[in-house]
């Protein structure tokens, strides 16, 4: 597909420069001419708010490096002087934490849509794993982030999770000091976290550019799943797609602005007012709400299995969740991939969802009572969702008839 | 003639592959080394080893929380009550059988020295709290035992103890 330029240069320069490094006609036939299905619903816009929150967090995060200190004794301070003393800080801190959030917002729903529409399936299986492995780095990015305010939750978020490295059975322990460069967090542990914080979002954008170029090579996926045929199915993305994105970035920064503005704080926990104290733990330590759900399935985990104590199987069971994301393509073997016309898929994927939303709010309880029979029944559902329900369906399920084309479905549409 | 020619330069060939990729493997072994090493604990950090402390200021039925290798420490001063329902136990009771013996000094039961950091992910349990008249920890639900040992929830271990030393009768060397 990307075998569609009408570029031609006009000037001499522009011959010049496209017959040395032909900048222009890459850019016109990936971001202008880029033949996109023409069905492109709302939910195909948070690719293009991704690139957005990618590109706040890092013109942001660049600038609170300028005024930030990576230093046991100064990093809380650090922070408060950044909200209060340099210019436009406050809003620029806000700005960078919120935007922590509304990142995993729209990578949540960009990842949800993928599941639903099928956009992992062949021919689209390595689009799909970059996807993942961008969010895993971006769940390290956002981890190591969390430190740096070196409040209570960020020293015993640290703690906590350092401590996953030593349930690796025997090097465990001398692999925990590695990390930490100590026998607990301390300046060596923050030191190393700033460094790896400032440098993971361009590794982040180098594979985004991969996952683009994957999706270059197939197309879009779209709401029917029907590829496409012709011409007739397809618009130029720009300006169709570069209109609706941008309508729908501006759409996605109301509520940003709103946290920023008027409640840059709601997301984050007020323990992590209180400078660190490694001689006190917080009564209940909470996670940012974007990692709930997969620290649900590490305590969930509260058994041995076999040889396997408690510890490792928690983390295992972790890790293993990010594993199934991986290895969906081959479990969802089904030739249909949008869900709408899978009718018994609908219902096991919005039961999927709910009870993703589910692990989310028990990642939040005390472990205790209820909670910690709902977190197995939870951690059950979203296993057996893909070891069993997806492997099962695409042999079994009986799906509706695809439209022939996009072009027909949106015909269709129209008359009905 | 071609046949032996071609025989013998594609073994010496194969050889030298193999040799000059085998040095290259390990020079970028041995550079590489060096630039994860650094990540490990630094001297700074592992001097500060080995700490003296006087229990003798802690009163019965009191512990006191102090640091050792950037680590909290729990010094509990134990009850008898509490010692008693230690050693009461059965061991297959425990899901990491230890006895209250091993995890004390003869002749110092009632002083229970445990790194302070949970054994499932290392927050630091709250004391007299949990189920069986010890530790709690709030992070994820473990309960240890008057003798630090874990009796239920996600901590597969019982608190660390650390190695240490009665050197009179009220000075303990952590380390």
């Amino acid at each position: 597909m990307s075998e569609h330029s009408t570029y031609t240069p006009g000037t001499a320069v522009e011959k010049w420069l496209d017959d040395r490094l032909p900048v222009v006609r890459f850019a016109k036939e990936h971001l202008m001419d880029f033949p996109t299905p023409k069905n492109l619903n709302y939910w195909w816009t948070f690719g293009a708010i991704l690139v957005m929150c990618l590109g706040v967090q890092i013109v942001t995060g660049v600038i609170l490096a300028m005024h930030y200190t990576p230093n046991v004794g100064l990093a809380f301070d650090s922070v408060e002087h950044i909200r209060r003393d340099v210019n436009g800080g406050r809003i620029i801190q806000a700005v960078h934490a919120v935007g922590a959030s509304m990142f995993f917002v729209a990578l949540y729903i960009h990842m949800f849509r993928g599941l639903f529409y099928g956009s992992y399936k062949a021919p689209r299986e390595i689009i799909w794993i970059l996807g993942v492995l961008i969010f895993i780095l971006t769940v390290a990015t956002a981890f190591m982030g969390y430190i740096l305010p070196w409040g209570q939750m960020s020293f015993w978020g640290a703690t906590v999770i350092s401590n996953i490295f030593s349930a690796i059975p025997l090097i465990g322990e001398n692999i925990k000091q590695l990390v930490l460069g100590g026998f607990a967090v301390g300046n060596p542990t923050l030191n190393r976290f700033f460094s790896l914080h400032y440098l993971l979002p361009f590794v982040i954008a180098a594979i985004v550019a991969l996952h683009i170029w994957a999706l270059h090579v197939p197309g879009n996926n779209n709401p029917i799943g029907v590829e496409v045929k012709d011409g007739r199915d397809t618009v130029p993305f720009h300006p169709y797609y570069t209109m609706k994105d941008l309508f729908a970035m501006v759409l996605f920064m109301i509520p940003f602005a709103w946290f920023v503005f008027f409640a840059p704080d709601i997301l984050g926990h007020p323990d992590n007012y209180i400078m660190a104290n490694s001689q006190v733990t917080p009564a209940h330590i909470v996670p940012e709400w974007y990692l709930l759900p997969f620290y649900t399935i590490l305590r969930a985990i509260d058994f041995n299995i076999l040889f396997i104590d408690s510890k490792l199987g928690g983390v295992i069971a972790m890790g293993g969740a990010l594993v199934m994301l991986l290895i969906v393509p081959w479990l969802d073997t089904g030739k249909v991939r949008s869900g709408t016309f899978r009718p018994v898929f609908k219902w096991f994927f919005a039961l999927f969802t709910i009870n993703f939303v589910a692990l989310t709010y028990l990642g939040a309880q005390p472990a205790e009572g209820i909670y910690v029979v709902l977190a197995k029944v939870c951690t059950a559902i979203y296993f057996l969702y893909f070891l069993v329900v997806l492997p099962v369906l695409s042999r079994i399920e009986v799906t509706k008839p695809l439209p022939t084309s996009i072009s027909e479905s949106v015909l269709g549409k129209a008359n009905a | 003639m071609a046949t032996h020619s071609e025989h013998s330069s594609t073994n010496r060939r194969d050889f030298l592959y193999v040799a000059t990729g085998a040095v290259g493997a390990v020079g970028a072994a041995s550079v590489v080394w060096p630039l994860i090493n650094q990540l490990n604990p630094d001297a700074s950090t592992l001097a500060l080893a080995s700490i003296e402390f006087d229990v003798s200021s802690i009163p019965e039925g009191q512990s006191v929380t102090i640091t050792w290798r950037g680590l909290p420490v729990f010094v509990r001063h134990r009850t008898a009550a509490e010692i008693e329902e230690a050693r009461a136990v059965p061991l297959s009771d425990l899901k990491d059988p230890e006895t209250d013996e091993q995890r004390t000094k003869p002749g110092h039961e009632q002083w229970l020295i445990m790194i302070a950091n949970c054994t499932h992910l290392g927050c630091i349990p709250v004391g007299e709290a949990g189920d069986f008249d010890g530790w709690f920890c709030p992070c994820h639900g473990s309960h240890y035992d008057s003798a630090g040992r874990i009796r239920r929830g996600p901590a597969p271990l019982n608190l660390v103890v650390p190695p240490y030393e009665f050197v009179s009768d009220t000075l303990v060397q952590i380390g």
